[in-house]
């Protein structure tokens, strides 16, 4: 009996293939078909259009916002006891200083994303490197690579962030590596043991059956299945990192000056007027939320996309 | 049919809300259940057998619903009652085995508790009286040690233990008709007919009526007085067992049962001729091959282990331990032992089958002839050679040599890769010709597996099991190896297609002189493609002689109780 009189007494073939799911016929790759279900999730549509906002406005900011960074446009119409609210010159109202609130915002949003975006990659980077290092080779580097990532998981991420403020001074700088550093043992992780279980899979030990070298085997098949929850990850820890940011300059951490233009900075300078202009803190707030929401959702979005659960 | 049936299924229409739309999962399926009786519902996966047993249940996937048709069950349409109501049945009238033993305790719970629980939840029983009552049950499923193992947790079970344990919990509350969702699929053979056998004892002495749902026609035959045999998501046909084995009236029930392999079986005959003449070497080469278990052995094997030509790989007196982690930091770890003083040879163009159940070694035994895990002790000889242990160049000759296929498809293809890929990648790794003469041998390699070429662009998710099973053989054979490991290769097929496969894998032996090493737990499947035969059992090969030998004339205890527990077997399945 072969293949085809089975084909030819019931029809089509009973070894039915499921159907392609991607917008086209063949070829749609898991990354495909993640974008695929993107398109249909809300959750990840509001998430990817709140991080696209952030984004432009970002990189936009010097056409978006009336004033400058530093500038302090209603600087003569600041009183002791008087923060003038919202007007048609300044749509938010000025802050302590007589900074347009509207324009530090703005300009905020740039160093939130400078900074998220940074520090991420850097824990992105380091955790991946030490992550693939630790799944490719296994053994004993792999014992003393995770010893190490236990290691700097077990400083408390405060602490580690204010010593490295100390030691490099306070600065952009030292919120980004601060950040950064604390993300790398958890990408690390990750990373090692999606490797690890990807390694034990029959597709791997065919590959080595065909006689590929360890490199050809771990470049080619272990890593690009091994990136998916690492990527998701990412996404969801800028939103972290947003928060995080915010919050070390919040502690002072960041440098600068009160009148800088910097979410958590804006935050710090609100606390003393939370009784005569409560904005000043809310503006901030809500930026910082939303933006971390958006992240957060596209995240998890991403996530759902690609479970192999829901993948066959 | 005198008496009112227990249930009624009729012009039962399942849907399921997709991202591609509705799909009709179940279609216009009808058939009845009468009291006490045994029905078995056949078919392969996706034909809506088991969604058509949830139906019943009322437990679908939140994305289908009953959209057609009525399921009455005692005169109440279940297709129309309340939630309420249908919780209300389940359990007290309609009971259920689940079919993964592994997944369907809870792990933080006792065994006990979980049963205790269902009698609470449905007033059955309470307190002192319901754990009374627990221990009765699991007794009366032939779980030993009651009392004790009603205490334990699920992973101190095996998993014929955790299926009894289950089979207790389902009869619990005396149901009058007992679904069986696939109760045995995920065990070994010897353990599913002992536990089939006491489920059929009880359910005969409480007067249930049984569903059983199977993919396997010798077991539903042996099992149920009645067959329903579903394809596509609609019944074909449906009729007392004996008569549907001895006249098939549809297409697809005669396919089925042309397919399945079973004892009555003969080697595929495609290749008959090559094997027998490789079979009368061997016996020539030979005299006396059967290896007693214990004792000879080694003896026997160090003697023979002179080159012979045309033999193209021996295995002498090998052995795997594992070392198992020890507790805490320091601990000591503990020795098992996975392959113990294995030795066997295969032929030149001939399949020698190693068969076992799951825990004997088989596939370790694979994994060493691949060189993928390297022996403890003993040695492979392959062309003359050792395996292992060699440069980086020899290796890649060996590798390009001898080629694995391995039991999952869904897991053997990187998901990545296209199908154009996957097979284009030893051709590339070993540098043979170029981007068009590749893909010129991709072509011819997809033409051998009989697959279309418009899948070279599709992705692994895209093909159904056979197919990719296809795509693996034909990654197998691209640098054209002399032998090839099939680790259960078949197994995770339906039958049809798996007939399909071992008919392809029979044809490829024949035209290209290949030798196979087939790992494999189903003997029936053994029968149909292997010419000589190791049993193992705990590591150790306890038989080995050929096909005929082993499977006409056991001369062992745990070969006979092997062949005993195969399904359908003393049935007379109308062999092709």
């Amino acid at each position: 009996m072969s293949d085809v009189d089975v084909q030819d007494a019931l029809g089509p073939s009973p070894d039915e293939a499921p159907r392609p799911r991607g917008p086209r016929d063949a070829g749609a790759s898991i990354w495909r078909l993640a974008a695929h279900r993107l398109r249909r999730n809300p959750g990840a549509l509001l998430g990817a259009a709140i991080v696209l906002v952030f984004v432009l406005v970002a990189l936009f900011a010097p056409l978006l916002a009336p004033f400058g960074p530093t500038e302090l446009p209603g600087r003569t119409e600041i009183r002791p006891t008087y923060i003038p609210g919202p007007s048609a010159e300044y749509l938010l109202g000025l802050d302590r200083y007589g900074g347009d609130l509207l324009s530090k915002l703005i300009w905020g949003a740039r160093a939130s994303l400078l900074v998220g975006v940074l520090s991420t990659l850097l824990g992105l980077v380091g955790g991946s490197l030490l992550g693939l290092v630790a799944g490719a080779f296994g053994g004993w580097v792999d014992t003393v690579t995770m010893r190490l990532v236990d290691l700097m998981l077990s400083v408390p991420s405060l602490l580690l962030a204010v010593s490295i403020a100390a030691v490099i001074g306070q600065s952009p700088t030292a919120v980004v590596v601060a950040i950064g550093v604390v993300q790398v043992p958890i990408f690390a992780r990750l990373l090692r043991g999606t490797m690890l279980a990807q390694r034990g899979q029959d597709y791997v030990l065919a590959a080595r059956s065909l006689g590929l070298s360890r490199r050809t085997v771990t470049m080619s098949h272990v890593l690009p299945n091994s990136v998916g929850p690492v990527i998701v990850q990412a996404t969801l820890m800028l939103a972290t990192a947003v928060i995080e940011a915010a919050a070390l300059s919040f502690l002072g951490l960041g440098g600068g000056s009160p009148t800088t233009a910097e979410w958590g900075r804006m935050l710090t300078a609100a606390q003393n007027e939370l009784e005569v202009a409560p904005r000043l803190a809310l503006w901030p707030g809500a930026c910082i939320a939303v933006t971390a929401l958006g992240f957060t959702l596209f995240g998890e979005a991403l996530r759902e996309a690609l479970d192999p659960k829901t993948r066959r | 049919m005198s008496r009112e049936p227990l249930l009624s299924i009729r012009d039962l229409e399942v849907t399921f809300r997709t991202e591609q739309g509705e799909t009709t999962a179940v279609r216009g399926a009808s058939f009845d259940v009468l009291p006490g009786e045994t029905v078995a519902v056949v078919g392969e996966s996706g034909s809506g057998k088991s969604t058509t047993a949830m139906a019943v249940l009322g437990l679908l996937a939140q994305n289908g619903r009953v959209s057609g048709g009525s399921l009455v069950f005692d005169g109440e349409d279940l297709a129309r009652a309340t939630p309420a109501a249908r919780a209300r049945l389940r359990g007290r009238e309609i009971g259920m085995v689940p079919q993964d033993p592994m997944s369907n305790l809870n792990p933080v719970m006792r065994v006990g508790d979980q049963i205790v629980e269902a009698l609470e939840d449905t007033g059955v029983a309470r307190g002192a009286e319901a754990r009374r009552r627990t221990v009765e049950l699991l007794e009366e499923a032939g779980l030993p040690d009651a009392e004790r193992r009603a205490r334990q947790y699920p992973h101190e079970f095996s998993g014929g233990m955790r299926q009894r344990a289950l089979i207790a919990m389902g009869l619990a509350c005396r149901p009058r008709l007992l679904i069986a969702d696939e109760p045995t699929s995920a065990l070994d053979v010897t353990v599913q007919r002992t536990i089939l056998d006491r489920l059929e004892e009880l359910t005969h002495e409480l007067g249930t009526a049984v569903l059983l749902i199977t993919h396997d026609l010798g077991l539903a035959a042996e099992r149920a007085q009645r067959v329903v045999v579903m394809y596509r998501g609609e019944v074909v046909e449906t009729g007392p067992a004996a008569q549907l084995l001895r006249d098939p009236q549809h297409e697809y029930t005669r396919r089925l049962l042309a397919a399945a392999p079973s004892l009555a079986s003969r080697r595929i005959q495609i290749a008959r001729s090559a094997g027998e003449t490789a079979e009368a070497d061997l016996l020539a080469s030979h005299p006396g091959d059967v290896h007693e278990p214990a004792g000879g052995a080694p003896g026997a094997s160090g003697a023979s282990s002179d080159a012979r030509p045309d033999n193209i790989i021996e295995v002498r007196a090998v052995s795997k331990r594992f070392q198992l982690r020890g507790r805490g930091l320091w601990g000591r770890g503990t020795e098992i032992t996975a392959v113990d003083d294995v030795s066997f040879d295969i032929p030149r163009g001939t399949t020698v089958a190693v068969v076992g159940e799951s825990g004997s070694g088989k596939s370790t035994v694979a994994r060493m002839m691949l060189d993928l895990v390297e022996p403890t002790s003993g040695t492979i000889t392959f062309e003359g050679r050792p395996v292992g242990g060699r440069d980086r160049a020899a290796e890649v000759e060996f590798r390009r040599r001898v080629q694995p296929i391995f039991q999952d498809p869904y897991a053997s293809l990187d998901p990545l890769y296209t199908v154009h890929r996957t097979i284009e990648e030893p051709l590339r790794a070993h540098g043979r010709g170029d981007a068009v003469s590749r893909r010129a041998r991709v072509h011819e390699l997809l033409d051998a597996v009989a697959l279309p070429r418009d899948l070279l662009r599709r992705y692994p998710a895209e093909l159904s099991g056979g197919q990719r099973q296809r795509v693996a053989i034909a990654r197998a054979l691209a640098l054209e190896p002399e032998l090839v490991v099939c680790d259960e290769a078949v197994s995770a097929l339906d039958v049809i297609v798996q007939s399909q496969i071992l008919h392809l894998l029979a044809d490829l032996q024949h035209r290209l002189g290949l030798s196979y090493l087939f790992i494999s737990h189903d003997l029936a499947v053994v029968r149909q493609i292997a010419d000589q035969v190791c049993v193992m059992e705990r590591g150790r090969i306890v038989e080995q002689g050929t096909v005929d030998d082993v499977f006409d004339r056991p001369q062992q205890e745990y070969t006979r109780m092997l062949l005993d527990s195969i399904p359908g077997r003393d049935l007379d399945l109308r062999s092709a």
